[in-house]
């Protein structure tokens, strides 16, 4: 695995303080070009914008639809009755309340999953950022080159890994490989080797602090953003991720939204007398995308200065 | 939290002293020995969920299942097969059009978003930024649903669209059709992705870099080409070494869409829904585990032509 790596960080990502400047400069200059707007430009970007906020609009009013309407009404306005309530309560109880069932098992496998990855990848990348020792050049390349492995080669003999322990089926066989962010790692030695000044451990050193209680107790709180960044993201790769689960489980009740979600589909799309299950798939698609798109509003500020770091030194 | 990092300015007194040699060999030793221990929790995962599957995959490739049950070792014959698969290369052969036309599409799209925000000529610039980024949040799965109904004939307000003008609606989900369709879903959903990434890249460009230029009145247009873009190089492959492996690896839409349209797509559209057929419908494991190593080595060769060849061109300028 001597794959190139996507450009491994050089010391020089220690000349840290660099964005702090520019960015208050930036923050006058900006004020300075308040009046500079072109009318071109934002009716150009907007436009563009609407392209990705339409079907998510579509996605809204057709939540709002009875079956009978959804094929009678336009798909951008309302139909006759507003049926947001009705179809959320069906989504809920449908076949024994299962729905809710899958919500849980996400937030479990998406929670722990970026829990534990953020984690793992916040020690590693700290310890690959702020310590010298022999071997961490040849690991730290291995782990980047990983990226590049295609996600079935390690699906397969992980399935089959599994299932002779006898882990499929279970929670453990989705949340497991999830706890591996090479990317996660990466990112998180850029932000350490940024974001934590070399003085500082020094000084905690100088007071005796032990090296584990300078990472929790003082390199963690400057790490912030960067854990925010990794967890985020994982969570929305464990929320999102389909093929795992997909050959994982064979239980509903274990499901993950995602694969719930398509199996609904595909007894919507089969079936002539299950016609009455696209308002609830539409409702229930909509209704699982709402917590991670609040997430990351809530979080923007943190996930967009840990990105940040990560990019630039890319 | 960004205040944080100002109150992390150490004590004088750390700078001056020197610690005897003595001391300082002991707390080598003790920096490796937490080294290790903050890096093994995840090696251990890592190894056991990368590392190990790869050589058992690697292992189990080498071998055939026999109808009777039970493998024989067949050496390289599961790759002289994949070789010469017409459902392994015609995905193959999807899969990088996909790269050659949706890729540059997605990637310039997200540039330009980016450096459009970045110039601050932009009314509602954050908002608009959420918007292109939204779509990030939701699953592949969601996305690929949504759209296909988007597309659908029955209830899809494209098709409703083009009935309300008196003309045929396009079949979106045909034979010709359907690597668009599939393209524009992708694009969709990573845009705002690929975006972030270049506009965090962009926001740390430091001022100097441009006003210079601008004060001697050059325009934005060539600011952005001549400064800006070659400053966020590095974030730019980033994004382009992730988008050549997210191709290759289509899996989610292709899935989905063989439901919607399953005499149009197949279930070999893609190498990895390929490899999903033969490892749990035809239960051939050595032979989607040969596929699967195929196209890793693949997206491995391109990725590093790609690199390679960017890298010249920055020698040579």
């Amino acid at each position: 695995m001597s794959a190139p790596t996507i450009g491994a960080p050089t010391p020089s990502a220690l000349d840290a303080p660099r964005a702090s400047t520019p960015r208050a400069k930036r923050h006058r200059r900006q004020i300075m070009r308040e009046g500079r707007r072109s009318t071109l430009l934002t009716v150009l970007l907007w436009a563009c914008a609407a392209y990705f906020l339409l079907p998510l609009l579509w996605l809204l009013i057709a939540s709002t639809k009875s079956n009978a309407d959804l094929f009678s009404s336009f798909g951008f306005w309302f139909g006759k009755d507003f049926n947001l309530f009705t179809n959320i309560a069906q989504v809920f109880t449908f076949k024994d309340g299962v729905y809710l069932r899958w919500v849980l098992n996400t937030v479990v496998y998406a929670g722990v999953s970026a829990f534990g990855a953020s984690l793992l990848a916040t020690m590693a990348g700290y310890g690959f950022a702020k310590y010298r020792f022999p071997g961490a050049r040849a690991i730290f390349s291995v782990v980047l080159g990983s990226i590049m492995i295609p996600l079935t080669a390690l699906a397969i003999p992980t399935y089959l890994l599994f299932s002779s322990a006898g882990l499929t089926n279970t929670p453990f066989a989705v949340i497991i490989p999830s706890l591996v962010s090479p990317f996660g790692v990466y990112l998180m030695r850029v932000y350490a080797a940024e974001s934590v000044p070399d003085s500082l451990i020094e000084a905690a050193r100088m007071d005796g602090a032990g090296e584990m209680r300078i990472f929790w107790q003082v390199a963690l709180r400057q790490l912030g953003p960067g854990v925010v960044t990794v967890f985020l993201f994982s969570l929305v790769a464990t929320w999102n991720n389909y093929f795992l689960p997909l050959i994982m489980l064979n239980t509903s009740d274990l499901y993950p939204l995602t694969v719930g979600l398509a199996q609904w589909q595909a007894t919507a799309a089969a079936g002539s007398g299950s016609q009455a299950l696209f308002s609830t798939v539409i409702t229930g698609s909509l209704v699982s995308i709402i917590p991670l798109v609040i997430a990351f509003l809530f979080l923007q500020r943190y996930w967009q200065s840990g990105l940040g770091t990560g990019a630039v030194k890319g | 939290m960004a205040v944080l990092a100002a109150s992390a300015s150490a004590p004088p007194n750390s700078r001056s002293r020197r610690p005897p040699r003595q001391r300082s060999t002991q707390s080598t030793r003790r920096q490796t020995r937490a080294a290790y221990l903050l890096i093994t929790p995840f090696l251990v995962v890592f190894v056991a969920m990368l590392i190990v599957p790869l050589f058992y995959s690697g292992y189990l490739s080498l071998f055939a299942t026999q109808l009777i049950g039970g493998q024989e070792f067949v050496g390289l014959s599961n790759y002289v097969q994949a070789l010469t698969d017409p459902s392994f290369l015609g995905g193959l052969g999807r899969v990088g059009l996909f790269l050659l036309i949706q890729v540059p599409i997605m990637l310039v799209l997200a540039l330009f978003f980016a450096l459009a925000l970045d110039s601050s000529r932009v009314r509602g610039s954050k908002a608009a930024r959420l918007a292109i980024f939204v779509p990030y949040a939701v699953p592949g799965v969601v996305a690929t649903l949504m759209w296909g109904y988007l597309y659908g004939n029955d209830f899809g307000p494209i098709a409703q669209t083009f009935r309300a003008l008196g003309i045929d609606a396009p079949n979106l989900l045909a034979n010709d059709t359907i690597l668009g369709s599939m393209m524009n879903i992708v694009t969709w959903e990573f845009v705002g992705y690929n975006m972030i990434i270049m506009y965090a890249a962009l926001r740390t460009i430091p001022t100097e870099l441009f006003d210079a230029a601008e004060v001697d009145g050059a325009s934005e247009w060539r600011v952005a080409w001549s400064i800006k873009i070659p400053a966020i190089r590095p974030a730019i492959m980033l994004t382009v070494i992730f988008s050549i492996i997210g191709s290759f690896q289509l899996f989610n839409e292709p899935n989905l869409l063989y439901r919607l349209a399953p005499n149009v797509i197949g279930n070999d559209f893609t190498p990895n829904q390929y490899a999903y057929t033969v490892a749990f419908v035809n239960q051939d494991v050595p032979y989607a585990a040969a596929i699967a190593f195929l196209l890793g080595l693949v997206i491995m060769i391109v990725s590093y032509v790609v690199q390679l060849s960017t890298q010249r061109k920055e020698n040579l300028s």
